[in-house]
């Protein structure tokens, strides 16, 4: 697998009326061909910004890039100007946001919608884009395409316009698509009939997916690697074994034992303490030391650096440090990995 | 749809019945008749002109009269000005009024639409405080010292245009620019919050995302969406115009309806006054009534909720 | 990602961190009731203390303003008719026009034409003596091709030199100052009664319909849909022919026409801060009607209810105006600023100075107050709250 996508070391900054809110911290990763990608994390961690960061779709001018690298296929888009980024955004990368019932232009048709991206980049004629629109839109499992695409948006159900947002995504073809929380607003039992689609999507184009979510659950069933962000920093990133089975940053231990699953009976769910830190001025150290029981004194002086388990897992946990004690995960949490491993379920799949 | 403009024409008429009869019995109540322009006729020419207006029936029967007259577009005799039918007065005035309103409305909204949109897409900058004091100034200046300044300036200083004179084409420029400013600054302001609120929406990202240009974002998708509640204001704006029109055709001696309010207030014909009122409060209603059903026509989303579907 | 200083960290960093103090959670900014945001937002906008600033002088000006000179309201003397504005000190600057005179441009086939033209319009009795000449341009004979601008000096020729008229007098000779003042005292008193009967009516009518809601509100919001489709404008009209012209009819005209805006926008906040769920709250702990209206809702909705009273008032400024422009408001010989505006169109080829200034100040009020109302949205709206 070549890397299609590598990020280095990026630093994302916020100007606002109180001072700098430092929303990315120096988060690396790769991206390979054809592989989904998922970042998790709670709500502030940057996993959002480092999306819209890729897309050069930073609001401006209060977010700036203080350093890092995009390479994509080579080419660093840090360093493209607003112009030769419009040249990329829907074609090579594309992306779905999470609300479906405001990133839709309510007075515009589905189709038109769709055909804009179409025109620009492929530089089809309108009667050949939209004939590739209704396409994609039955390949988005939307009935009567021929009819829906003469549609206005209010005329489509929340999951219904899932479906439009994903298929606008995919107009070009692109080479990667990112996901922002794009079932997050939907019901439980459309938010699955999405996975399926998205996971049906990866099978047919061999689409790069970066999936943002806060939901383990969903990473479970649809990514190849996790990434776990927590303010402003990936602390752990590896394959989806090693992040489910074998976790050692102690705040996947939280997340983890804190999910809710059908299996885990009259068992009492774990809580991470405390709240994320304030990014206006983050603590010095480890910025989630306050909120580990499991800190050292090293914790509150140097930040950890990323310690390597194995060829594909990584933690940013002084845990793992030779001189640090052995400390097992918490027993509820390894009992819940068990859990997973007998079922072969991760998570709430 | 159907069903939603027969409420709204039911509406219409119910508030036409109420304007009329109010104005009939406050004009019964008031001072004033034919006879007090020919004060010197005797007795019995008196009643050959009451007669005449049928002022010897009794209220009942007048005020079905000048309901029957009203629903056929005969406001009544006016008691000075030769005794001529309102109406055919009116009709004669409506000319230049018209021409003034619509050309003040047309060049106002256009401008304000423009220097909205340009206050949007450069928010915050220069040329946004620019606009929003335009803006302010606009909406707070009364049309009439606008005018004053206009008439000062262009007409007695410079001399380009005659100070108060009816005819050329040209003499509509100077009154209505001093109707324009109004409506202009409320599209102004107006169409500036929405656009705000427009550029900052998911769909803008959405675009972005797509790889469309920022004029492409504005022209395709911004427009559009900022301008259609704009219609919204287009009922108070023409409101504006009417009142304004009243002070502008006095101060530019424009031969319309406002000047002939103006000159029957100060003379006390009732009649021509009452005609005038219903005359505005009929333009008022009716372009209400137009700017919502055009609002349901342009909006898709209303145009569902409306039962179309 | 492992490298060599790492191994050398000291060991005694690797023991279990001795937690001090939790202060992660400790509050880091002082907490400001929402009074003490609103207050924190509206002294940071600048415009808006600057209109308050200047409302201020023009109401303390209102009050005073016509005691600072000798004459009075209606001190008529047609010797004294339209005289330019005069003032002490300020008469030496000759470009501010408060020396008192009046100047204008003549034009004539040769200069002497020119000058005939000037003393026939200024002053035919003493034959130019009082009028200084400035040739511009000497003419060769044709028509018009001579130009000379005449100074006149009114006080002079009429030997009142030691008197001033700050602002000048108007046609019948009375003090435009005083008059200004108390036009403008008429003007405000007539916006602030109107706004405050607007404020009254319009919350009594809005709280009752969206606190009672249902049948009561069903009907009340019939009536007032009617009322809304009639024009303002038309129901002021019909108002003031019917009523004896004066301060009190423009009050009770624009009351009468003004509430519904209140009206509707009070219901409909009424509405929504009576669903929300604390207020759901409040009542299942059993509290009292009064008490819900006195402690949840009237605080949600005083924001919204000042502002828009804060609109109304312009609003009132430019309906009085008006209707005083066109014939149907103030009756001579009092003042408003809308027929002190109408006198001055009458006179605007000639002298201009008795339509300036009360044009300048309608202006002035309207634009304070509009810009004092946004200021005071702003500063209501928990999203200007930084």
């Amino acid at each position: 697998m070549s890397k299609l996508l590598e990020v280095k070391d990026l630093r994302v900054s916020f100007n606002t009326y109180n001072g700098e809110v430092q929303a990315v911290r120096g988060v690396s990763f790769d991206l390979n061909e054809g592989e989904t990608l998922a970042i998790v994390g709670e709500s502030g961690s940057g996993k959002s910004v480092t999306s819209s960061t890729l897309m050069g779709l930073l609001p401006k001018p209060a977010g700036v890039i203080k350093s890092g690298q995009i390479l994509f296929q080579g080419e660093d888009l840090v360093k493209k100007s607003e112009k030769e980024m419009q040249k990329i955004r829907g074609k090579e990368i594309s992306m779905v946001f999470q609300d479906p019932l405001s990133s839709l232009n309510p007075t515009m048709k589905i189709g038109n919608q769709i055909i804009e991206g179409l025109i620009k980049h492929q530089g089809m004629n309108r009667a050949e884009a939209k004939k590739k629109a209704i396409e994609l839109l039955d390949q988005v499992g939307i009935p009567h395409p021929e009819i829906r695409v003469n549609q206005y948006p209010h005329q489509f159900s929340g999951g219904m316009r899932q479906r439009v947002v994903i298929a606008i995504a995919l107009a070009c073809n692109p080479k990667i698509l990112i996901a922002d929380e794009p079932t997050t607003a939907l019901d439980v039992t459309i938010q699955a009939q999405i996975l399926e689609l998205m996971k049906e999507i990866q099978r047919d184009t061999k689409t790069s997916i970066i999936f943002i979510t806060h939901d383990l659950g969903v990473v479970a069933n649809v990514a190849d690697r996790v990434a776990v962000m927590y303010a402003g920093k990936i602390v752990e990133i590896g394959t989806v074994d090693d992040v489910f089975y074998n976790p050692k940053h102690p705040y996947t231990w939280g997340l983890l034992g804190s999910m809710p699953t059908l299996d885990a009976e009259d068992e009492e769910l774990y809580t991470i303490p405390g709240t994320p830190p304030d990014m206006l001025n983050p603590p010095k150290g480890d910025a989630f030391a306050p909120r580990n029981e499991f800190a050292l004194e090293i914790d509150a002086v140097m930040e950890p650096p990323m310690f390597k388990v194995s060829d594909t897992h990584y933690a940013a946990t002084w845990l793992l440090h030779k001189n640090a004690p052995k400390i097992e995960m918490p027993e509820s949490v390894r009992r819940r990995i068990e859990g997973f491993a007998k079922t072969g379920k991760k998570g709430g799949e | 749809m159907a069903r939603y403009i027969l409420r709204r024409l039911g509406y219409m008429i119910v508030t036409l019945f109420i304007i009329a009869t109010l104005s009939f019995f406050l004009m019964k109540m008031l001072p004033g008749s034919p006879l007090n322009a020919e004060d010197k006729l005797s007795e019995e020419q008196k009643a050959i002109v009451l007669e005449k207006y049928g002022l010897n029936d009794p209220v009942p029967v007048q005020y079905v009269r000048y309901l029957t007259g009203l629903v056929q577009g005969d406001l009544g005799i006016s008691f000075k000005f030769d005794n001529t039918p309102v109406t055919q007065i009116l009709m004669d005035r409506i000319g230049p009024s018209a021409l003034v309103g619509f050309q003040a409305m047309v060049i106002g909204t256009i401008l304000g639409i423009a220097l909205g949109l340009i206050a949007a897409v450069f928010h915050n900058g220069f040329l946004d405080y620019t606009s929003t004091i335009i803006a302010v100034l606009g909406t707070s200046i009364p049309s009439f010292v606008f005018a004053g300044l206009l008439q000062y300036v262009f007409a007695v200083e410079l001399g380009w245009f005659p100070v108060a004179l009816w005819g050329e084409p040209e003499h509509t420029i100077l009154p209505t620019i001093a109707l324009a400013i109004t409506p202009l600054a409320t599209a102004a302001r107006f169409i500036r919050t929405e656009m705000v609120d427009v550029l900052g929406s998911n769909y803008m990202l959405t675009a972005k995302a797509k790889g469309i240009s920022q004029a492409g974002r504005v022209w395709k998708h911004g427009f559009r969406n900022a301008l259609i509640p704009l219609v919204t204001v287009i009922g108070p704006m023409a409101v504006n115009i009417m009142t304004g029109s009243m002070v502008i055709e006095q101060i530019f001696a424009i031969p319309g309806i406002g000047e002939q309010f103006v000159s029957s207030v100060l003379v006390n014909d009732y009649p021509t006054i009452m005609g005038t009122t219903l005359l505005y409060a009929f333009a008022f209603i009716v372009i209400i009534l137009i700017v919502d059903l055009l609002y349901g026509l342009i909006d898709p989303r209303i145009r569902v909720t409306g039962g179309n579907k | 990602m492992e490298n060599n200083n790492l191994n050398n960290l000291p060991k005694d960093l690797f023991k279990p961190l001795v937690r001090k103090e939790d202060t992660s959670e400790t509050i880091s900014k002082p907490s400001r009731t929402f009074g003490q945001e609103a207050k924190r937002t509206f002294f940071k906008n600048k415009p808006a203390l600057i209109s308050l600033m200047l409302l201020v002088i023009i109401i303390i000006m209102s009050i005073v303003g016509p005691h600072m000179t000798e004459y009075g309201n209606d001190d008529q003397n047609l010797s004294r008719a339209k005289l330019p504005p005069h003032a002490p000190v300020l008469e030496k600057i000759s470009w501010l026009g408060f020396d008192g005179t009046l100047t204008d441009d003549f034009k004539g086939s040769t200069v002497e034409e020119a000058k005939r033209k000037a003393i026939l319009r200024f002053d035919k009795e003493n034959k130019g003596k009082f009028i200084d000449f400035k040739v511009k341009s000497k003419g060769n004979g044709e028509r018009n091709s001579a130009k000379v601008e005449a100074t006149y000096h009114v006080y002079e020729a009429k030997g009142m030199g030691d008197q001033y008229f700050w602002l000048g007098t108007d046609h019948l000779g009375r003090d435009q100052w005083t008059r200004l003042w108390l036009g403008t005292r008429v003007s405000l008193i007539i916006a602030f009664v109107a706004a405050l009967l607007d404020l009254l009516i319009g919350v009594a009518y809005g709280g009752i319909s969206g606190f009672f809601g249902g049948k009561v509100d069903n009907y009340m919001q019939r009536v007032i849909e009617i009322l809304v489709g009639i024009p303002n404008l038309v129901i002021i009209l019909l108002m003031m022919l019917f009523m004896q012209p004066g301060i009190m009819s423009i009050v009770i005209a624009l009351a009468i026409t003004g509430w519904t805006g209140m009206a509707r926008i009070v219901r409909g906040e009424v509405m929504k801060v009576k669903n929300q769920e604390f207020v759901l709250a409040a009542r299942t702990l059993g509290t009292s009607n009064g008490s819900i209206i006195r402690k949840h809702l009237l605080p949600n909705i005083m924001g919204i209810i000042i502002v828009n009273t804060m609109f109304s008032i312009p609003s009132a400024v430019f309906f009085e105006a008006f209707l005083s422009f066109i014939g149907l408001g103030i009756v001579p010989p009092k003042a408003s600023l809308g027929s002190l505006i109408n006198i001055g169109f009458q006179n605007l080829r000639i002298y201009p100075h008795l339509l300036v200034y009360p044009a300048i100040l309608i202006s002035l009020i309207m634009i304070t107050f509009n810009i004092l109302g946004d200021g005071l949205r702003d500063a209501f709206d928990p999203k200007m709250h930084k």
